[in-house]
């Protein structure tokens, strides 16, 4: 891979056309490109409305509990013995994790269009549930498309996503997980273009979801770049994400991109290794093509035909990632690594058992990551890791493979 | 527009009747089998041949055909072995326009120059990619008319007088019209839009315009082809295959035969269209 030049800014994408380097684009039916133009124009126009800025700045304030604190993990930093580390507390929104924070902001977008009913894709079932819960916030009737094998594994977020009045439909095509998921809401959008607004719970697909999902979540970066200011008076050392599609990520990276001496690290899903198939980890093992509206790093074999990839966390269970990942990747500017399954499932009862916090499976990944490094790092650095959701979905998963209960 | 393709708009408008565009997947059930299909498909009547190269994300795709692309992945098919029945058909056949329709990644994969080099030499005329808007002309588009290989775009009831001229501008070889927004196989509109929606987009090129989605019988191809230049069936296709083969996916000597029949049909629906265009 050709190293591109290095960007006076990393934080001046998308072009026009919606691409991160070659990363990016907007690969989709004609169909459903006048729609795309219209979300795209109403963005632009929504981005500089003080009106919409103020209803997304009130109802994070009081409908997700913004901000979210910034906590220092004293206990797992003294067992680890190196690096303080900070979480920010993304598990503690409304609805128990991050995917809030670009729901509503696209719902309301939804209806300054005038769309009249919503539909998403949802893995571990997060984005499903924060997607139910503002659409009946805002009374739009949802459909969430959600892969069969992820129904099974995430059943109470499906019991949520019913309670809050949206209907649940299981998509058994492929291996029943995101990347079917998708598949199976982009055929519904193409069928319901007028009515439907499609909200994409990660920063993936054509331009301008990418742009606008980062836009929405970097709230968390800004945010934490403030509280670690007032914590410690300095940026951090560190900073951790996991990586799926690479929402909750981009958006705790966004403001630190152009800090030079913060460096960033996204963690991806290693499944059960990278040697055969059962892995996510699009950016370590992968190449890139096209799918799903973007050009970036996939799972994919030599006819271009896309793998099913495995992760523990559902959330993760996805071949590609989002295009600006790509991009920061082939960069240089922020380093990706792969979790294993049980590495993930170790730090998640770590943090369980020291710190009383359940973290979701999806930033138990990140926590393996900071559980290796922190040992290594001074006592005087900081580790900033964005724990992005919290585990409750996960605790019939985690205690199936360990043997508790049943 | 390759001449092939000219030429044979050309010689059925002089018969006074749409063309038929047959779609199937390449590789379905098994190479050997949709060979033989795709021979059939001509000797029924169609008059250009849509070949479908699978791919395993099919997002604008129905269950029928998300299920005949699992069935020719399963079986082996790649896009390398999908051109070869381009080629193989093309030895026999000098004068049938062979369109490939598909998605955009495995040609990525395949590395877009290489590809093109072997479609042309392959006898392809025409590809329909349907993730690639205008907005991505540079990736294939443009390289396939520099080969003199047509790029034929779809237009959709949401492609409005504002976006036809951006669909358009880039298109050639015919103007693929599908007549609703939906994914391959849903039902059938009323032909009195088509026939409108049609005239909406010959008033902005001189291009053929075939209609697709949806078309399922002869009556359905005899009501279509009286406004359009051209009729698409793809779904009824399938499923004719689909319903012939075993349990298991495997041809049976009813595959093929099948298909012929039901294409025959559909050949004398277009060319009944002309009569009841007159009535």
């Amino acid at each position: 891979m050709n190293q591109p030049p290095k960007p006076n800014s990393f934080r001046s994408g998308p072009d026009e056309e919606g691409r991160f380097g070659i990363f990016g684009g907007r690969f989709v039916a004609e169909t459903l490109m006048p729609l795309i133009l219209d979300l795209q124009d109403e963005w632009a126009r929504a981005k500089n409305d003080p009106a919409f800025k103020a209803e997304l700045e009130n109802l994070g304030t009081h409908y997700i509990g913004r901000p979210s604190p910034l906590y220092f993990a004293e206990r797992l930093t003294a067992e680890l013995g190196g690096a303080k580390i900070y979480f920010k507390r993304e598990e503690l929104n409304h609805t128990g994790s991050h995917k809030i924070n670009n729901c509503i902001g696209q719902i309301l977008l939804a209806k300054r269009m005038g769309k009249t009913r919503i539909i998403a894709e949802t893995g571990a079932g997060q984005h499903g549930v924060a997607s139910a819960t503002v659409a009946a916030r805002f009374g739009l009737p949802c459909v969430v498309y959600m892969g069969a094998t992820d129904v099974e594994r995430q059943a109470p977020n499906v019991f949520r996503m019913k309670l809050l009045g949206a209907e649940v439909k299981p998509v058994t095509a492929g291996n029943g997980t995101l990347k079917d998921a998708m598949n199976e809401a982009l055929r519904d959008w193409v069928t319901n273009v007028d009515s439907t607004y499609y909200l994409i719970g990660t920063a993936a697909g054509p331009h301008p979801y990418p742009e606008m999902v980062r836009d929405f979540q970097a709230v968390i970066g800004e945010e934490a770049k403030q509280q670690i200011l007032e914590a410690e008076g300095r940026l951090p050392d560190l900073v951790v994400a996991a990586v799926g599609g690479g929402s909750n990520a981009i958006g705790i990276f966004h403001s630190f991109l152009d800090d030079e001496g913060v460096r960033i690290v996204g963690v991806e899903a290693g499944g059960k290794g990278l040697d055969g198939d059962e892995h996510c980890a699009s950016l370590t093992a992968g190449s890139p093509g096209v799918l799903h509206g973007n050009r970036t790093y996939l799972l994919q074999d030599g006819d271009g035909q896309i793998k099913e990839g495995h992760s523990i966390s559902a959330g993760l269970d996805y071949p590609g990632i989002g295009p600006e990942h790509a991009w920061l990747n082939d960069i240089g500017r922020v380093e990706y690594v792969p979790i294993m399954d049980h590495e993930a499932l170790e730090a998640f009862q770590t943090l369980t058992r020291l710190e009383g916090i359940i973290p979701a499976l999806e930033p138990s990944h990140a926590l393996a990551e900071v559980i290796k490094r922190a040992p290594k790092m001074g006592k005087d650095e900081i580790i900033l890791m964005n724990l992005s959701g919290r585990g409750d979905k996960d605790i019939f998963t985690v205690g199936k493979i360990l043997g508790m209960g049943q | 527009m390759t001449a092939r393709m000219e030429q044979r708009f050309a010689d059925v408008a002089a018969e006074g009747r749409p063309v038929l565009v047959t779609y199937f997947m390449g590789g379905d059930p098994d190479f050997d089998t949709s060979l033989a299909i795709m021979k059939a498909l001509r000797q029924a009547g169609a008059d250009i041949i849509e070949l479908g190269v699978p791919f395993s994300d099919p997002m604008a795709d129905g269950p029928a055909i998300q299920l005949a692309g699992q069935r020719a992945l399963k079986a082996g098919q790649s896009l390398a072995k999908t051109l070869e029945l381009a080629r193989l058909f093309r030895a026999e056949d000098q004068r049938t326009p062979i369109v490939l329709m598909g998605y955009y990644n495995p040609i990525y994969i395949y590395g877009v120059e290489r590809f093109l080099a072997d479609a042309l030499e392959a006898g392809v005329d025409g590809l329909i990619v349907v993730d690639l808007p205008p907005e991505m002309d540079d990736e294939l588009c443009i390289p396939a008319l520099e080969k003199g290989i047509s790029f034929i775009r779809l237009a959709t009831p949401t492609t409005d007088d504002r976006r036809l001229p951006k669909v358009l501008e880039n298109t050639s070889g015919f103007v693929y019209y599908v007549s609703m927004t939906g994914i391959t196989g849903s039902a059938l509109p009323d032909p009195s839009l088509i026939a409108g929606a049609v005239a909406r987009i010959k008033a902005h090129t001189p291009l053929p315009v075939c209609v697709g989605f949806g078309v399922k019988t002869a009556d359905h191809a005899r009501a279509i082809g009286a406004s359009a230049d051209g009729v698409v069936v793809g779904t009824a296709i399938v499923n004719q295959i689909a319903s012939s083969l075993t349990e298991e996916g495997r041809a049976t000597e009813a595959t093929v035969p099948g298909v012929e029949a039901l294409v025959r049909g559909l050949a004398a629906g277009v060319r009944a269209a002309r009569l009841a265009a007159a009535e």
